[in-house]
């Protein structure tokens, strides 16, 4: 029977680039920006890393593939730099690759790193890339918030929701975020929205106005982590360390199968189940105090709030309009402004929604800091609901 | 003794019809068209259409019913294949999943084919019994403000040929006659027709040749006999015609220039199928093809119905009339429409994985279990349901001819389409199985979850740098 990694591991480091449209800057600089911080932050020199793990998703567009980019933007000790890539998941799966090496002893201290230079293609939305030899035959060519909008209809349906109801509480989603961005020095979008706006935004694929769409940005985050004993060794008192890990691919049944109605995501479900088990959590509404969910899209965060258990099914739409998951709210959601006004720099994410988490337990959130949080969760949906990887991963917070 | 006949027709017409005051009210200046002479529709195709998916849609309307696995021969006739070089009957075939050991063939160069393609399929039947099925399709362009634009039309037409008891017209008799006479041509790298006088056309093509071939085939059948001529071309002509063979001009149909326009090489084929839908046992059939000279054939209905599909009337009355005159050029290719940056995404097909699943995407089959009975696309060598995943336990099953529900959908204005919105989404088959698909055929606001939906053959995707296109299978609403 594996032990698992349940507070194994603790992250004494983690930087984090401002996310925006960093037209005057590479991928190093970002990379470089959000280091600098990281390594300040954990007060390691540079050459303590043993190992990293770089996570990156577009990797013709925004650096090049391999481990390689990583190795030369910080000028690594010729260190073993793994490159990794899980669709949305990227970079939740560079910290688990970073995590697991810490645990199992292989290394004392590893990097785990997510970039994505995604405003060089000279157009909106995201780069298009071929689906695969065979997918290109017959799959639609599909936009990621056309693939994400099939969930809104199916929801609709599914509970006898009006799509009004269901558009009102989308509105509050992403209206919700914005009023948290204020407040997050690094988002790329830091303005209010009202809930009119966003039901009044023109359509991009319906039912996803202008305003249920996260943004497109540039970003870097990343993560120094290392066993709890050498965390207290390097004067760290209070301590994030990780709880869980966990991770879900879809297996076709979503793409194939008539058991899944479309209305959410089964991947999501299956791994916050892995999550909660690993790090002990059985009641999560209770326990969890805050969460960056994958809000790609405002309908994503809404069934999400099902899939993840914090709301009953067909509950959600009311559950948001009530505020729960405000920053006021009984599950602070998105914090930091989530996808939504951060964009979604892709293998970067991951690390991001980490970072607030990790900002929070430790206090130093400034004007959006909650009360005293001490059990976060991040989650990440990569892919579309047709075919996608899920991770959800819980941090804690240890006072010394 | 059977004889040997036509077994079937089926009809594609796109729903797409333009009214021709549209084009008078945008041309009109340029062209001096006017709008009393300019009545009446003319179908034109979907981006996503081309003469091969419209070949498809007629024959699988005129197979309905019918026996696919016995069709023994393909030809497919049309003066605008898609591909120059590369048997478009095979993709025909394909799509239809017909027989491996069927005879293919393209008939084209001329506006003849169809004619000529159906008395070379009635003449291998009385050879050796064997059905062939013709079709006959062609998407023409002209150009803006040509006579050619408000005439010609786009559509298909499909006869089932062979022996049997249940024929819907026999043969009777045929005739051919050659003369390189040019009313129109177009040559080989040229975009459009170009095209001599009507009169000269007239006097010096239809009523000195076309009587000749059509006096040849009746040979002692009195023409007063003769219930239905249908010629290839204006019905003025037609009239002309039947006049100078002594035929009735109460014989001669409506050209159905109003419902649809000049169908080109497939033309003929509708107006027999018009005619078949309409006629009593016994009643003789005069079809002549024109272009360098003249096909007839001379058939007698049976009475029996040709068509267990939509046939001619029902293809004719599907049309949505409309007056989108820009969109009609956009999709004739006759306007260099933005699609913006996305749109420059690279379309190149990796053929040898094209080959590998040719049956899954051109046929549009998936696999079904023999374990558990689960029908999936596509075919994997691992079961999709989460109960049972057994490996290699799937056969090939056409989905082409299930229908489906919607299960979810999405008007997608962001994705690249050649008629936006893009919208797509999951259909649940009947009898199960899923499948993430394109739909066509829709406006904003016409699909729902819950609609049922049928399939339908049609572009994928168009590789502009290299001049190829694919194809694979949508869902659209089942319209009654």
């Amino acid at each position: 029977m594996a032990s698992g990694i349940r507070d194994k591991v603790a992250i004494v480091g983690m930087g984090c680039s401002r996310f925006g449209e960093r037209w005057d800057c590479s991928a190093d600089d970002l990379m470089v920006e959000a280091f600098t911080e990281a390594v300040a932050d954990a007060g390691i020199e540079r050459d303590r890393i043993e190992a990293a793990w770089l996570g990156v998703f577009y990797q013709d567009q925004s650096v090049s593939r391999s481990g390689l980019p990583l190795s030369f933007a910080l000028r690594l000790p010729n260190v073993p730099v793994t490159r990794v890539e899980n669709l949305c998941a990227t970079g939740t799966e560079a910290l688990r690759g970073a995590v697991y090496a810490v645990a199992a002893g292989a290394v004392d201290i590893a990097l785990a790193f997510g970039v994505e230079k995604l405003k060089d293609t000279g157009f909106a939305g995201l780069p298009e890339r071929t689906k695969g030899t065979f997918e290109d035959l017959w799959q639609p060519g599909f936009t990621p918030p056309g693939a994400f909008a099939q969930l809104g209809a199916a929801y609709a349906a599914r509970h006898g929701h009006p799509m009004a109801d269901v558009k009102r509480a989308m509105a509050h989603v992403s209206w919700k975020s914005h009023e948290n961005a204020v407040s997050s020095p690094k988002a790329h979008l830091r303005n209010r929205i009202t809930i009119e706006q966003a039901l009044a935004a023109p359509m991009v694929a319906y039912p996803l106005g202008l305003f249920d769409c996260c943004g497109v940005s540039d970003g870097a985050a990343c993560a120094i982590v290392t066993t709890p004993a050498i965390a207290a060794s390097l004067g760290k008192r209070d301590m994030v360390t990780v709880k869980a890990l966990a991770l879900a691919p879809s297996n076709g049944v979503e793409m194939g199968h008539s058991s899944w109605d479309g209305s959410h995501t089964l991947t999501s479900r299956l791994a916050a189940e892995r999550a909660f088990r690993e790090a002990g959590i059985t009641k999560p509404t209770e326990q969890v105090n805050l969460m960056e969910v994958h809000d790609c899209f405002s309908i994503t965060e809404l069934v999400l709030m099902e899939d993840l258990g914090f709301s009953q099914p067909g509950r959600a739409v009311h559950d948001v309009l009530d505020g729960r998951y405000d920053r006021t709210g009984a599950v602070p959601c998105q914090t930091d402004g989530g996808l939504k006004c951060f964009g979604h720099p892709v293998g970067a994410s991951g690390l991001r929604m980490a970072y607030e988490i990790y900002t929070q337990l430790l206090g130093r959130a400034g004007e959006r800091q909650l009360a005293s949080p001490s059990i976060g969760l991040t989650h990440n949906l990569g892919g579309i609901p047709n075919r996608n990887v899920a991770s959800v991963s819980v941090l804690g917070l240890h006072r010394g | 003794m059977h004889g040997t006949g036509i077994q079937s027709f089926g009809a594609y017409l796109p729903r797409l019809r333009l009214e021709r005051a549209a084009i008078v009210e945008a041309m009109g200046w340029a062209a001096g068209l006017r709008a009393g002479k300019q009545q009446g529709a003319r179908s034109y195709c979907a981006w996503d259409e081309d003469a091969l998916t419209m070949a498809v849609e007629a024959a699988r309307d005129c197979l309905t019913g019918h026996d696919r696995s016995g069709v023994a021969s393909l030809v497919f006739a049309s003066t605008t294949h898609p591909f120059a070089d590369r048997c478009n009957a095979g993709v025909v075939a394909e799509a239809l999943d017909l027989a491996q050991r069927l005879r293919t063939s393209d008939g084209a160069g001329h506006q003849r084919a169809g004619v000529s393609a159906l008395l070379d399929a009635l003449r291998n039947a009385r050879i050796d019994g064997q059905p062939t099925l013709v079709v006959a399709a062609e998407r023409r362009v002209a150009r803006a403000g040509s006579e050619q634009e408000a005439r010609f039309g786009h559509g298909a037409t499909a006869v089932l040929v062979g022996g049997g008891p249940e024929l819907a017209a026999e043969y009777v008799a045929e005739a051919s006659l050659r003369a390189d006479f040019v009313d129109h041509f177009r040559s080989a790298d040229a975009e459009y027709d170009y095209a001599y006088e009507e009169r000269w056309i007239r006097d010096e093509g239809y009523l000195a040749l076309m009587p000749r071939a059509i006096q040849a085939a009746l040979g002692s059948i009195d023409a007063r006999d003769v219930k239905y001529l249908l010629v290839q071309g204006p019905q003025r002509f037609a009239s002309a015609v039947a006049k100078a063979v002594g035929i009735r001009a109460e014989s001669v149909p409506p050209d159905l220039h109003a419902e649809c326009g000049d169908l080109g090489v497939a033309h003929p084929l509708l107006l027999l199928g018009a005619a078949l839908e309409k006629a009593q046992g016994g009643d003789l059939i005069v079809l002549a093809g024109f272009g360098q000279g003249c096909d007839v054939v001379v058939l007698r209905a049976t009475g029996r119905a040709p068509s267990a599909g939509h046939g001619a009337s029902g293809s004719l009355a599907a049309g949505v009339p409309n007056r989108e005159y820009a969109r009609f050029l956009a999709n004739c290719g006759l306007v260099d429409v933005d699609w913006g940056i996305r749109a420059e995404r690279d379309n190149r097909t990796a053929q040898p994985a094209a080959w590998r699943h040719h049956r899954d995407v051109t046929a549009f089959f998936g696999g079904q279990c023999r374990a558990c009975g689960t029908v999936q696309f596509p075919l994997a060598r691992a079961c999709v349901n989460p109960g049972c995943r057994a490996f290699d336990t799937q056969d090939p099953v056409q989905l082409a001819e299930k229908l489906g529900r919607v299960k979810t959908y999405t008007e997608d204005w962001l994705a690249v389409t050649r008629s936006p919105p893009h919208v797509y989404g999951n259909v649940e088959l009947e009898g199960g199985g899923n499948v993430f698909i394109e739909f066509t055929d829709v406006r904003p606001g016409e699909v729902s979850v819950g609609q049922p939906v049928r399939f339908v053959f049609r572009v994928k995707d168009f590789d502009g740098v290299r001049g190829f296109r694919r194809y694979f299978w949508k869902a659209t609403p089942v319209r009654n």
